[in-house]
């Protein structure tokens, strides 16, 4: 992964929970941020809640940058982030590295 | 028992531990969502594996907990203290169905059964009544799912397949499939789980707050399919659930794709991928549903799937997913991330104790058939033996200490059960007790760990019950109203000790001493000191309890106690201030099998002294012979002469050694004829006729053959030190060892 980063933006970091409250909020910010860029990196590392709407926004961000040839990359999960696209079983699909931390092991 | 279920159960042990310890640590930091969440996992991971050996009764008692440990998660409800001492109850009684699933029982018996159900009323009337949805959580029922297939046809696959879409409003009136999802899971493994979007508009017209997903979920279970509708019960009027049992026809299964929104392709796609239909499934079945439209349906049956002209539906998927870079990169990451994972996990591995108890016996013989052969090359005058016989020697040494390492363990586990025990007695007596742990890294012998755990128990109830005072006692004698009880552990010498240290009222000396006189234990106008009447306490059936309570005061005990760890080759000794506290310390030895020792000769016989005791050796000087100590710098060190403790006969030859050793804190030399140097020691037990002597702890045998007695440095020492006190105190001996030769 490394060797494609070429001109990317700063990442963008999500920092407060990702729930039905905040979502309306998110998505504008989630497909602008997508608008300015050709390589849209997100940061969910500091997302302490995720639920089914937040779910659905990275879908909707995913299929977007697909639809206009654009990347979207969710380059650092939180807990809570992986474990809900774990449990959808989207991980795969959204062919973001995810890192299992070693001390779940 | 089987190996798996034997595995559950010691893993389970080691959860609920765990599950223990973090319930007594969200008691004192309560909001601490790592800790609960550490709570909810250790539940969740029993109930698991329950599931896995299909042990039900643990399933459903566990989770109906887990129930309630998820509200607390999602702060449904908030934390007590009178739900934390119902989930320890709850842990308690997860431990006793552990016990019966070890004892092999088909299930508990009536009064545990009573028990789990008592302890599950309450939590279901406090604190999950709240919300309908779980008010049916009770166990999944056990019947097994009636067998659907009728005649040819059916499926392979052994699992529900579950269809499900949400409708939009669902999210917008406060619920969210995952939490349906994740109660689904609850009442049985979702094997496989594809979440569908295709229902997502395009991203102006996407509603951040409509629900646009749905779901093929491949699920096994023994509910029935009334069960699984009731988990959807909330979302009911808002979604469309279609539910095939297992081993449905496929014909149902086309019923399926035909009656869903999305297009065949997509949806054979995904059932494939869910595990509910092989790829030749599917390619008959859409086969069947083409030419069904042609009505010749007896045709499909017989049509074999290869012979199809045009590319099948399932080809083509498996190119689009070759197609899919990103998918298939992600699925190897995390493969090998899964690897990884293993192979962490596998740095562990449970073997059984004889096992390991063979290896360490073998490494006995070893040692001893390793001695022989280097006596042998050092008699041969060969140089090359002897370097080789000295290097396997060392690679010997080398072999048993990893070998007796391997029962070594940290003594720490031991000692986190105490704060349970703690927690629930200064409870009981209206005390207020903290507890303070170190050293609990020491590592020690297995065998001993387990056998260290019931005296220890005893000696910790004592100290709260006699030790430690009430609050209001305490604080009038100027001390902090919280009482404190220490635990320790740390080596000394060759030895490890653990101590259990109360800053409580100390033993009272005299009312030891008239109890003692009363029991006939002393004489009065004996005169003991203090040491010695403190450890009267270790008599049997003595007890200064003034009023007997369930915790401690029956007066058995403490005898039990020393009894018990002095079949361990260890001693319990007590020290006591009064109006400070007592301390309890007992000394173990670090193994029980093979030492280093220190060879010894006395005339013609050779003596071994554990090597870890030995401090120095000096020459005796020649005007000292005469006398039972010697000035060792200034120091008085008392001697014990073995040529007469074992009245050994000849003369003893011009010059004597002196083996300064060591034991709790106490010096004293042995006097020896020669100093033979190091030796490794397999100690092998006496028979039952000398366990009466003192001062010897067992025996081993040389490389020549011979049999050399090992030196019990505890008594030998203990010996000075009496003899000490008693010149000082102008008491003859209470205790002689064999045959004070002549002097």
């Amino acid at each position: 992964m490394a060797t494609r980063k070429k001109k990317s933006d700063p990442p963008l970091v999500i920092a407060e929970d990702m729930t039905i409250y905040n979502a309306a909020a998110q998505k504008q910010r989630l497909l602008d941020a997508l608008l300015a860029t050709e390589r849209l990196e997100i940061d969910l590392s500091a997302v302490s809640e995720i639920d089914t709407a937040g779910f659905q926004l990275l879908v909707l961000v995913k299929r977007e940058a697909r639809r206009l040839g654009k990347e979207a990359l969710i380059v650092a999960h939180s807990e809570a982030v992986r474990e809900v696209l774990d449990f959808y079983n989207m991980a795969a699909a959204f062919g973001d590295p995810l890192l299992i931390p070693a001390a779940r092991a | 028992m089987d190996e798996i279920t034997s595995v559950f159960v010691t893993e389970s042990r080691e959860q609920l531990a765990a599950l223990e310890a973090a319930l007594l640590e969200l008691e004192n930091q309560p909001g601490d969502d790592d800790t609960l969440n550490a709570i909810f996992r250790s539940a969740h991971t029993i109930k698991g594996g329950a599931g896995v050996i299909e042990c039900g009764y643990i399933v459903a008692f566990t989770h109906v907990v887990e129930n309630v440990l998820d509200k607390l998660r999602n702060a449904e409800i908030t934390l007590n203290s009178d739900l934390i001492a119902l989930l320890l109850a709850c842990s308690d009684h997860i431990g006793h169905l552990l016990g019966v699933l070890e004892a092999g029982a088909a299930g508990p018996a009536d009064d545990l059964a009573i028990d789990g159900e008592a302890l599950l009323a309450r939590l279901q009337r406090d604190w999950l009544s709240g919300e309908q949805a779980v008010s049916h959580s009770g166990p999944p029922a056990a019947v097994p799912p009636p067998v659907h297939s009728s005649g040819g046809g059916a499926v392979e696959t052994d699992c529900w397949h579950i269809s499900l879409r949400f409708g939009p409003d669902v999210l917008r009136n406060g619920m969210d499939p995952l939490s349906f999802l994740r109660y689904l899971g609850s009442i049985g493994r979702i094997e496989r789980l594809e979440t569908l979007t295709d229902t997502m508009p395009a991203a102006e017209l996407m509603d951040p707050e409509s629900c646009y997903l749905g779901f093929e979920i491949s699920f096994s279970s023994n509910a029935d399919k009334a069960a699984i509708e009731r988990v959807f019960d909330f979302v009911r009027d808002e979604c469309t659930l279609q539910i095939l049992p297992p081993h449905s026809r496929l014909s149902d299964y086309v019923a399926l794709i035909n009656t869903l929104p999305e297009d065949a392709m997509r949806l054979g796609e995904i059932l494939v991928r869910v595990g509910a239909l092989t790829q030749a499934e599917l390619d008959e079945g859409l086969q069947m549903q083409s030419l069904a439209a042609t009505g010749d349906e007896q045709a499909a049956h017989t049509a074999s799937p290869g012979d199809e002209s045009k590319p099948q539906i399932g080809e083509i998927l498996v190119e689009q997913n070759m197609v899919q870079p990103e998918l298939v990169e992600a699925a190897v990451a995390k493969q090998k991330q899964v690897t990884e994972k293993k192979a962490a996990e596998s740095r562990l591995i449970r073997i059984q104790a004889d096992k390991l108890d063979r290896l360490i016996d073998l490494v006995g013989e070893l040692v001893i058939a390793g001695a022989s052969v280097s006596l042998l090359a050092g008699k041969s005058g060969m140089g090359e033996l002897v370097e080789a016989a000295s290097l396997s020697g060392r690679l010997v040494e080398g072999i048993r200490d990893a070998a007796l390492q391997l029962r070594m363990v940290q003594i720490g586990e031991t000692f986190n059960r105490f704060n349970r025990v703690v927690r629930d007695t200064s409870r009981e007596m209206g005390k207020d007790i903290e507890l303070a742990i170190s050293g609990g890294e020491t590592e020690l012998d297995k065998s001993m760990v387990e056998k260290i755990g019931d005296p220890l128990m005893h000696l910790v109830r004592n100290a709260m019950d006699h030790g430690l005072e009430q609050p209001a006692v305490r604080e009038a004698s100027g001390k902090a109203a919280r009482g404190r009880l220490e635990l320790n552990a740390f080596h000394d010498s060759g030895s490890i000790v653990i101590e259990v240290v109360d800053d409580g009222a100390g033993l009272n000396r005299d009312r030891i001493l008239a109890k003692a006189i009363e029991r006939g234990l002393a004489q009065p106008g004996q005169a003991l000191s203090d040491t010695e009447i403190y450890n009267l306490i270790f008599e049997p059936g003595f007890s200064t309890a003034d009023k007997v309570t369930n915790i401690s005061g029956r007066g058995v005990g403490m005898d039990v106690v020393r009894r018990n760890i002095q079949g361990l080759r260890g001693s319990v000794d007590v020290s006591s201030t009064p109006g400070q506290g007592s301390r309890f310390a007992i000394r173990l030895p670090l193994t029980l099998a093979i030492i280093d020792g220190f060879l010894v000769g006395v005339g013609d016989a050779a003596y071994v002294i554990p090597l870890d005791s030995v401090v120095e050796c000096i020459e005796l000087a020649a005007d000292a012979s005469e006398r039972d100590y010697v000035n060792l710098r200034g120091e008085v060190l008392p001697l014990v002469r073995l040529r007469q403790l074992f009245a050994m006969a000849g003369e003893a030859p011009p010059r004597q050694n002196v083996v300064v050793v060591q034991y709790a804190g106490t010096k004293s030399g042995i006097v020896v004829d020669q100093l033979l140097g190091e030796f490794q020691t397999v100690i092998k037990p006496l028979g039952s006729i000398f366990r009466n002597i003192k001062g010897i702890g067992g025996s081993t045998i040389l490389g020549s053959g011979e049999v050399a007695l090992i030196l019990d440095v505890q008594a030998l020492v203990q010996r000075c030190a009496n003899s000490e006190e008693q010149r000082a105190h102008g008491t003859p001996p209470t205790r002689t060892l064999p045959a004070p030769a002549r002097t």
